[in-house]
């Protein structure tokens, strides 16, 4: 049953280099056919983590097991299931881009049609058939992303590693990204994925790790550490501050902030709670000027687990 | 196999693809031959005295730009193994489940092919401005040994360099030694008219042996003990050159 088989399964990895702990003791599994988010900011351990399961170093410690291969046993048995997609395009420069996608043909001994129809059909659904005589220095990142990708997919790997895959991309070709990894899941196929940006493991994944010093400090689905931290309210904004001591009056509860005239009282947004916030201010005979429901979002999560924040997304 | 085959292909590509890689192994010998010739031809033979041994200036010449020929060959071939390190395309073959010294075989059957590419291209050149060799078709193949041979050596060094180097720059000490040791050798004037320590250095240089064994396979002049010396230095610069890169091809990526 190679669905309930992990096609990732690691305990107590270890990793220094020198001095400086990079990964501490890292233990997870991935189910097959599911997509995993690795979810921390810059030097958490992300890149090595990725860097050690597909191969390219040794681990100081611990064991990993990739599509029920032993990592340290069998590296060729690994590398032959894998593929990975690296935080900066591994493409040949000099070479055009479908040249690149024959270079990947030949070093996975497909045969030669085989090969041409793999490059044609690859060409076009990462979209670019237009540009496939252009050599991958002319590219612009979005495509050189594309093409990595498509690179990766040539072997048809059952398990893919994408180290942040959308970093330094405009929002559309992140958009594009997002669509291409989606599809590869519906495929079957197990994706391993690093990422700084909360929303995008949110977007992708079944599963969420939070890296923090070579540390996972928190797993579970988005929603399951959504729920592991306070946070949810409903914020109030009133006309005046009198208004807002009779609320403050009537909650007993809650954060009143007099600067913005706001309070927020403690609740989970759903319609019960709502209606009983609603209730109150109908029984004070007070109006708001504004009423919003707040949900914690992994920002919060974020911020509860390790004290600060990931880097914030400005390319919105 | 198939895959060293396939890192071949890659590289040739590289070299068509690449003007500068093919003006360095290929314009720039023959430029240089010409300048020699041309410009400082008269003069230095007039210094040679006696090692012309009646010949032109160019038929003394013709070894020491082969030998350059080389340099250069393999001044590109660090580069382009560099290349592919910093650009992080060695890191994604290192992660699939090929021959794991293909790359590196690639560019040292690539970069050999295209060294004596222009090898040739240089002597044909040499021919048509009066280069005459002496000898024999056996001793003109022994001289093909021995500058395959040379190459095979440089080239391996080359690939270590590429490897070891942080950036691209970091090759320079490597450009700068193949390129300044043949004029501290007897390429272009014979060490006898050198002064005080540049003789000697130039007289126990790996480089002079290989050029006086070449130069006596071309024109047909006694070799004498050079030939042995001149293989020994390129066998050991090979095998230093080969177990140099293989050490640093092993080792964890930084």
């Amino acid at each position: 049953m190679d669905s309930v088989a992990p096609a990732i399964a690691v305990t107590g990895l270890r990793k220094s280099f020198g001095d400086h702990v990079v990964l501490d003791g890292f233990d997870l599994d991935v189910p097959a056919g599911t997509t995993f988010a690795l979810l921390g900011p810059n030097g958490a351990g992300k890149t090595t983590a990725v860097r050690i399961l597909s191969t390219l170093i040794r681990p100081d410690g611990g064991q990993a097991r990739i599509a029920g291969h032993d990592l340290a046993a069998e590296p060729d048995a690994v590398r032959a299931a894998i593929g990975v997609t690296g935080q900066f395009s591994a493409v040949d420069d000099l070479l055009t881009g479908e040249e690149n996608l024959v270079l990947m043909a030949d070093l996975h001994h497909l045969d030669r049609a085989e090969g041409r129809r793999r490059v044609a059909e690859l060409l076009g659904r990462f979209d670019l058939t237009d540009a496939s005589a252009k050599l991958a220095s002319t590219y612009s990142g979005g495509m050189r992303r594309r093409l990595d990708l498509a690179m990766t997919l040539v072997g048809d790997p059952r398990v893919i590693f994408l180290d942040e895959p959308t970093t330094g991309l405009d929002p559309r070709s992140r958009r594009t990204m997002w669509q291409i990894i989606r599809e590869l899941v519906a495929g079957g196929v197990t994706i391993f994925l690093t990422t700084q940006y909360l929303e995008e493991a949110d977007e992708l994944a079944d599963r969420i790790a939070v890296l923090d010093h070579g540390e996972i400090v928190a797993a579970g689905t988005a929603k399951e550490l959504k729920r592991s931290v306070p946070g949810g309210h409903v914020r109030l904004r009133f006309r005046d501050v009198a208004d807002l001591d009779v609320a403050a009056r009537a909650f007993g509860e809650g954060r009143r902030d007099d600067e913005t005239v706001t309070l927020q009282v403690p609740g989970d947004g759903g319609v019960r709670a709502l209606r009983a916030v609603l209730d109150r201010l109908e029984g004070a005979g007070i109006d708001p000027e504004e009423l919003s429901v707040h949900t914690p979002d992994l920002d919060d999560v974020f911020f509860a687990l390790t004290g600060h924040i990931t880097a914030k997304e400005t390319a919105r | 196999m198939s895959d060293a085959t396939t890192m071949v292909r890659r590289n040739f590509r590289h070299t068509l693809r690449n003007p500068g890689a093919m003006i360095m192994t290929i314009a720039l010998p023959v430029v240089l031959l010409l300048l020699f010739v041309g410009v400082f031809g008269g003069a230095l033979t007039a210094g040679l005295g006696t090692a012309t041994q009646g010949r032109g200036y160019i038929d003394y010449l013709v070894a020491g730009i082969l030998l350059m020929t080389v340099g250069y060959g393999a001044t590109t071939t660090a580069m382009a193994v560099n290349r592919d390190m910093t650009a992080g395309i060695i890191a994604r073959f290192r992660t699939m489940a090929i021959s794991r010294a293909s790359v590196l075989t690639g560019h040292v059957v690539g970069s050999t092919v295209r060294t004596l590419v222009s090898a040739v291209l240089v002597v044909a050149v040499a021919l048509l401005l009066g280069f005459r060799p002496g000898g024999d078709p056996l001793r003109w193949l022994g001289a093909f040994g021995i500058l395959a041979l040379l190459t095979l050596a440089l080239t391996w060094l080359g690939v270590a360099v590429g490897l070891a180097a942080k950036t691209a720059e970091g090759t320079a000490p490597f450009t700068f030694a193949v390129q300044l040791l043949p004029f501290l050798s007897s390429a272009f004037v014979s060490p006898d008219a050198m002064s005080g320590a540049v003789r000697w250095f130039a007289a126990h240089e790996p480089f002079t042996p290989i050029i006086d064994a070449l130069r006596g396979l071309l024109l047909g002049t006694p070799v004498a003990g050079y030939g042995l010396v001149a293989v020994g230095w390129c066998v050991g610069l090979a095998l230093a050159g080969y177990f140099w890169a293989r050490a640093l091809f092993r080792r964890d990526p930084r």
